[in-house]
């Protein structure tokens, strides 16, 4: 089979794909995880704190909104450079797939938050209106009413962070996190390995399917409108 | 008993939604506020469980003001006082039986096992028990909001808001929502607050009415009162009382206004034949108020004899009214 194979992927090292596909998993997953548990709080935050809602704050509204921009405006490999200070302060490394998860988490989770704060809005402000009438405390209508009737909107959401997350890591090889991405432009592109490139680039397109139809059966699961 | 008073909301800012508005609201009845869209009526209801907030006046609830209650105390008060919605409002993630749990969830007195009794015994009371499972999304608007009033008198309210609560529905589906409405006044003694743009709701279901216009009460009583000697154009208008043709021919043109037994009785001929007038109607209406009969026509008579008949209405029990051509 191998040797079947084995002249139309010459330059193609399965050893160096399978430890490119691993970082690519370790890093999507770390920074899911993280992004999620950061962005979810901070949409619902914006969220909240906007016009005519629970905790109308305008000027807070405004700041949260201010940074969630300056955060998304900043290119994510100017980021991830900007950030290594911070990254190696906060995990001990600059480098590698723990060094890529910090700016991979400030990179997606302002995008994540806005998903979120939209899911929200698309929440019926009746149904939030009924649960205050029953007497409800505010942790029990985010908590009891708000998330669970925004979820699909939500789980759509993290769906398509997921998905960002993974072109974002490709950029990840520059503090030398490795993944699928960096293996594509270091030998694929600057080496001409096509060979290489389509293997890669169909692996990330089979990883984005996965995560695609995954998003798309919970939505389902969790959606009864 | 609820006792709005002088309540002046401003929303926004200068247009206040209710303006001066007075009511008081016994134990047990059903009490109707009608008015026509942005007269102010979902503001008016919505200041009884201060979902909006009075920025002068007190609403006071068995003596309680709701107004000056800290938030644990709102939320105790709202907890007893249930509330249902025109467009029903349920949880769309949540099934039939898990929106009817989670005012008790939310109360947190029960556990999971009584819960579950009550829950049951909700669905059986409307009707639901076979939909225990079913999301909201896969059932009729009747349903759901019938889903809407056991999940509002999970708590034991005893007092009940209805926010337009049948404008959603076709005629026989609200019948049989202010049907159960009723049974539940009768049944539980619960006081029914319900705000509708329908003379129909009110006809069907309330003791007394407010007429709301422009966030004032134009007309208040007892619903026959209202709508047998409605005086404001905009009860009138609502009653469809304003589109009377003009009366031509001759004669004097009277109002007969009645209700109860007289509606039995075959006055008209009787009093016609015995003074020897005659009559043409012009036009009336017949029919019931939360079960009692009455009617209302309009007619004209020409005769020798005329200030006897009408004494003779008079005596019946019959309201008179001489309408000038």
């Amino acid at each position: 089979m191998s040797a079947l194979f084995a002249p139309l992927f010459a330059n193609v090292d399965w050893g160096d794909i399978l430890r490119a596909t691993l970082e690519t998993l370790a890093m999507l997953g770390g920074s899911l995880v993280l992004t999620v548990a950061l962005g979810l709080p901070l949409g619902v935050l914006l969220f909240l704190t906007g016009r005519s809602q629970m905790w109308a704050r305008p000027a807070l509204h405004s700041a949260l909104s201010l940074l969630v921009n300056i955060l998304r405006s900043v290119p994510f490999i100017i980021l991830l450079i900007l950030m290594m200070p911070v990254t190696l302060a906060l995990v001990g490394s600059s480098l590698g797939v723990r060094g890529a998860i910090p700016p991979l988490v400030i990179g997606a989770a302002p995008f994540f938050a806005r998903l979120v704060e939209t899911a929200l809005r698309e929440v019926d402000r009746g149904v939030i209106e009924a649960v205050q009438a029953m007497g409800a405390r505010p942790r029990q209508i985010i908590l009891g009413a708000l998330l669970p009737e925004a979820l699909p909107g939500i789980l759509a959401g993290t769906t398509v962070t997921a998905i960002a997350l993974v072109s974002y890591t490709a950029m990840a090889g520059v503090v030398g996190a490795g993944g699928l991405g960096d293996l594509a432009v270091r030998f694929g592109y600057q080496r001409f390995q096509t060979d290489v490139m389509v293997v890669t680039v169909v692996l990330l397109l089979v990883l984005v399917q996965i995560l695609q139809m995954a998003g798309d059966c919970l939505v389902s699961h969790f959606s009864h409108r | 008993m609820i006792d709005l008073a002088k309540t002046f909301d401003t929303g926004a800012g200068q247009h206040p939604a209710v303006r001066g508005v007075s009511l008081r609201i016994q134990p047990g009845e059903v009490f109707g506020v009608i008015g026509e869209s942005g007269a102010g009526k979902s503001t008016l209801i919505r200041l009884i469980n201060l979902l909006e907030r009075p920025t002068s006046g007190q609403v006071l609830i068995d003596g309680e003001d709701a107004g000056a209650l800290p938030p644990e105390g709102l939320r105790r008060l709202r907890r007893r006082v249930g509330m249902i919605f025109q467009h029903f409002n349920l949880l769309s993630s949540k099934t039939v039986a898990e929106n009817v749990a989670f005012p008790l969830r939310l109360e947190g007195r029960l556990g999971p096992e009584a819960i579950k009794a009550r829950v049951a015994q909700l669905l059986g009371r409307v009707g639901l028990t076979s939909h225990a499972g079913a999301y909201p999304a896969k059932l009729s608007g009747g349903q759901k909001q019938r889903v809407g009033i056991a999940r509002a008198l999970a708590c034991e309210p005893t007092v009940l808001l209805c926010d337009e609560a049948t404008s959603a529905l076709d005629p026989e589906t609200t019948r049989q929502v202010l049907e159960l409405l009723a049974e539940l006044n009768r049944e539980l003694g619960l006081t029914v607050v319900l705000i509708t743009h329908e003379m129909d709701v009110v006809r069907q279901v309330c003791d007394r009415v407010a007429v709301l216009e422009a966030g004032r009460v134009v007309e208040s009583g007892d619903v026959v009162d209202v709508f047998l000697n409605a005086e404001h154009p905009v009860t009138r208008r609502m009653l469809g009382q304003d589109d009377e043709p003009p009366v031509a021919g001759m004669g004097r043109k009277v109002r007969l206004t009645y209700r109860g037994k007289a509606a039995h009785a075959p006055f008209l001929s009787r009093i016609a034949k015995e003074t020897g007038v005659d009559f043409s109607l012009h036009s009336g209406r017949v029919a019931q108020i939360k079960g009692e009969p009455y009617g209302q026509l309009t007619l004209s008579l020409d005769g020798a004899q005329v200030d006897e008949a009408l004494a003779r209405f008079a005596a019946a029990g019959i309201r008179v009214q001489e309408l000038t051509a």
